[in-house]
């Protein structure tokens, strides 16, 4: 692995600290949204952007997912679809059921 | 602490090439109980697995008593029930509850799976693709323990006050939120499931990676595309089911209203939980598991098919790439079905749609794989022995289970069949003359591999015939009585229905068939101890199959093969032009 | 009988990743499904009832932004642990990790500080769902942390000897798989902490 991967470890950990910071700034923005008491569509937009924003940044850089083989890539993004239906499909389906 | 993590890797090779035969002298503890080898896991899960199966058919014979003779005293072993269950030895509903709740729970979670799964899977599949063992032995054994303990803690849930789980295998909220048995059964499944998740992530890892050289992915057998399929459902089915059934203990343990709305009265008792809960919310994370496990139920069952076939045939399987591609696509679309269990919980229109489109375009990549299976027949040299008669039996059997779905998928006639005998019917002739009948074929062929000796034909025969015409007379008369009405998880089998006296012979007949099919085990159970000691001693390939695992000998030791096998061609190279001998194997170069 | 199993530090050549890679992040996988349950949960629940406090009626949101900060920062402290083995600096990984421990423990700390002012309150699971959703996802969650925190811990106490037998590239490969199942604690967290707290 030490022969073949050559990755520029210090480039790597000079990233790391630039997501840090990111990270950092990102939480303070969305507490400081918090603090506006926006509407509830609002604060959930909001919030949530940030925070997969924030995700994304962890999954790309800290776990390395940017530079990950296709095989792990498939795996994640079949995951991804089946979690989003789990997510929003009962909710669908709650909103659609037959009103007396 | 050095010897505790995995050694280095060139310190121990080295150490394994200066002593190629060299073998630690096990304890019998290590080699049989506390074993990480594949083979002695997957027999352990079959033997545990069939265990269990028997157990839960025993539960149901009981059940077939009440539905043929409702209200009659159990004859012979009535009295050993207890006065709490059935008093004078007349069942109890409350007990009927119990068998069928436990009934579906043991043969789904503790039966088929451990056996399609854990024991197939696990004993086959590193043959099959060449590799010495699974990626994680030790994690293997973890899993068999968990599904060990899971089963132990079903099966002591009838002996805790208030008894097992009696709001059927779907634990529907909020009766089961409120019935006695349900917090054994939600710690027991959490076990079980965990055991899935880990045998899971190892079926995945070892396929991709310990494939043998030359072991590309298109040279697999269909088996080991089939549990491939089915560890990904079950590693991302599964865990929705998890959080449902922790969800459901909270509300039971720690009063919380998950599943529970405001204003539920129990026994004339307001409840005092907060509401806000949503029961449909159980359904919703129940189905999503169960529908995707129903697969579980199959996929390797038509694995199994698969290989039987192929071998008994002397031709290569048709359709081979289809099939695979039918697999994935089945996969992929069982997450997307699972509402077709819920029609008729007040579902709009548009989800009615959405959920009956994707459940009607489901059945193609079904369809496809058992019509490349009956086209593989055509033109073939077939052999009729027990693998491939049980083989055979399964093509019409899950035919009729996979048609009779059909109805059941859409909603309309769905209003009319939701929750009848038609749909236990229906589920039953897959999984019962459909995946049981595969195992039975799996065992039958692969008994020589796992012991050296080939089960005794006659008494094969003598378990194949009667299993399928009482299998058949089980389950065939439940979709006329349930087109009739009559409802399932009835105490008294739709008896007091003003047609009562209508379905009343068709329920005996049902019931008789099911005792006699215990009866038709028998031989089978006979056979399988028996030949143990004194059936025929095979060599490795019995079978003259084509496969990797007939490469290794019989049984094969630790790390299965003498040499690390090399792949030169794909799975079914049966009856080639311009060979002497009708199967090339795999292994064989030229 | 380890010796028959190969691809342990080596990376299999036509896939690229190592057994125990694979399995982690397919572990990772169930994971999200599993968390995804409980988020579903919690849009249901949500969407299905007449009132739902907002987050900062309940919540410390301080407290909460606090454990958040120490959960990120616990994941640079991971990462750069990772990156002391790689560049083969022993006494630099212990500090590294023995500190992402620490900053786990913080963070329970803090959590039990949160859940005792609750509970003082009366304020259990069973007084809403908002709650229950609140407990069981955050306590799962805990759960997550400590063990994350005994897997890291092993690390910490072990690496030397990892070192000294020679087992190098092992404890690299090992300390990496323990850093994506952290990280992913941490998503878990920066989803959690939006959704319970500023919503």
């Amino acid at each position: 692995m030490e022969s073949n991967h050559a990755i520029d470890i210090d480039r790597t950990v000079r990233g790391f600290m630039v997501v840090f910071v990111t990270l950092l700034a990102l939480t303070a923005v969305s507490v400081g949204v918090s603090y506006l008491h926006l509407k509830e569509h609002e604060a959930v937009a909001v919030a949530l952007v940030i925070a997969t924003f924030k995700a994304s940044l962890v999954a790309m850089y800290f776990m390395r997912l940017l530079s990950e083989t296709k095989v792990i890539f498939l795996v994640l993004g079949v995951t991804v679809l089946f979690f989003l239906v789990l997510l929003f499909v009962p909710l669908l389906t709650n909103l659609d059921r037959i009103r007396v | 602490m050095v010897g505790q993590h995995q050694g280095g890797q060139t310190a121990k090779a080295a150490q394994h090439a200066a002593h190629p035969t060299h073998h630690e002298e096990l304890s019998f503890w290590s080699r049989y109980v506390f074993s990480t080898d594949h083979k002695v896991i997957g027999i352990q899960y079959t033997v545990t697995g069939l265990l269990f199966l028997f157990f839960g058919f025993c539960l149901m014979m009981l059940m077939r008593w009440q539905l043929a003779y409702p209200g009659e005293a159990i004859p012979l072993i009535g009295t050993w029930f207890g006065e709490a269950r059935a008093p004078g030895g007349v069942m109890l509903p409350e007990f009927y509850n119990e068998l069928g709740a436990m009934h579906g729970t043991i043969m789904v979670f503790l039966g088929v799976v451990p056996i399609g799964v854990g024991g197939f899977g696990n004993f086959v599949l590193p043959l099959q693709i060449g590799a010495a063992d699974m990626a994680f032995p030790r994690l293997n054994m973890f899993s068999y323990q968990f599904f060990l303990l899971g089963g132990l803690v079903m099966l002591a849930s009838f002996f805790i006050p208030g008894g097992a789980a009696q709001s059927g295998w779907t634990s529907y909220a909020p009766l089961a939120v409120i019935n006695p048995g349900q917090t054994a059964w939600g710690f027991g499944m959490v076990l079980i499931i965990t055991s899935s998740l880990l045998g899971a992530l190892n079926f995945i890892t070892t396929t991709i990676q310990l494939r043998a050289k030359g072991m590309s992915f298109w040279r697999f057998p269909f088996f080991v595309w089939a549990q491939f399929v089915t560890a990904f459902l079950l590693l991302l089915a599964f865990p929705p089911l998890e959080a449902a059934t922790v969800m459901q203990l909270m509300d039971r343990l720690a009063g919380s209203s998950f599943f529970l709305p405001a204003g539920l009265v129990v026994s004339g008792q307001p409840m005092l939980n907060t509401g806000g809960g949503n029961p449909l919310l159980w359904q919703h994370l129940f189905w999503f598991l169960a529908h995707p496990e129903v697969y579980v139920l199959i996929l390797p069952a038509l694995g199994i098919v698969a290989e039987v076939i192929a071998n008994n045939t002397r031709k290569p399987l048709w359709g081979y790439r289809a099939m695979v591609y039918s697999l994935f696509f089945l996969g992929f679309m069982s997450f997307i079905v699972w509402a077709h269990h819920m029609f008729i919980t007040g579902m709009g229109s548009a989800m009615a749609t959405f959920f009956q489109t994707t459940t009607m375009i489901i059945s193609i990549p079904s369809v496809v794989i058992l019509a490349s299976l009956l086209l593989s027949l055509w033109g073939g040299s077939i052999r009729f022995n027990t693998p491939m008669l049980f083989a055979l039996a399964f093509l019409p059997m899950f035919g009729i289970g996979g048609l009779t779905g059909l109805p059941l998928g859409l909603s309309t006639p769905d209003i009319h069949l939701h929750d009848t005998y038609y749909v236990i019917g229906h589920f039953h002739y897959v999984v019962a003359p459909g995946t049981i009948f595969a195992f039975f074929a799996g065992l039958y062929y692969w008994y020589p591999k796992a012991t050296g000796r080939r089960m005794n034909e006659t008494l094969g025969k003598l378990h194949f015939w009667p299993s399928l015409v009482f299998m058949n007379g089980i389950f065939l008369p439940m979709f006329w009585i349930g087109l009739a009405g009559v409802s399932r998880r009835l105490y008294d089998g739709g008896a007091t229905y003003g047609f009562g006296p209508q379905v009343t012979g068709m329920i005996s007949l049902s019931s008789w068939s099911a005792w006699l099919l215990a009866l038709g085990q028998i031989p089978f159970i006979v056979n399988f101890f028996w030949s143990l000691r004194h059936g025929e001693v095979v060599d490795r390939n019995p079978w003259q199959a084509t496969t990797v695992e007939w490469q290794a000998p019989s049984p094969p030791p630790h790390g299965n093969f003498d040499r690390a096998p090399v792949v030169y061609r794909g799975p079914y190279d049966y009856s080639p032009p311009g060979y002497a001998v009708d199967f090339v194997p795999q292994t064989q170069e030229a | 009988m380890d010796a028959l199993i190969p691809y342990i530090t080596e990376p299999r050549e036509d896939t690229g990743v190592t057994n125990s890679k694979i399995c982690i992040w397919l572990f990772l996988a169930s994971e999200v499904m599993l968390f995804g349950a409980f988020f579903a949960t919690y849009i249901v629940l949500r969407m299905g009832s007449t009132s739902w406090p907002r987050g900062w009626e309940i919540q410390n949101v301080p407290l909460g932004a606090l454990n958040t900060v120490v959960l990120i920062t616990s994941s640079v402290t991971m990462v750069m642990a990772w990156a002391s083995l790689e560049r083969r600096d022993l006494a630099k990984f212990q500090r590294f990790i023995g500190t992402t421990v620490v900053l786990g423990g913080v963070f329970l700390v803090i959590k039990y500080f949160e859940y005792s002012a609750k509970f003082h309150h009366h304020l259990g699971p069973s007084t809403s769902t908002y709650l229950a959703i609140y407990f069981t996802m955050t306590g799962l969650h805990a759960l997550h942390i400590i063990f994350g925190m005994g897997t890291n811990g092993y690390f910490w106490v072990t690496g030397r000897s990892y070192w000294q037998a020679g087992d190098q590239l092992l404890l690299v490969n090992r300390v990496e798989n323990a850093g994506l199942f952290w990280h992913f604690v941490d998503i878990v967290w920066i989803f959690l902490f939006p959704i319970l707290y500023l919503m």
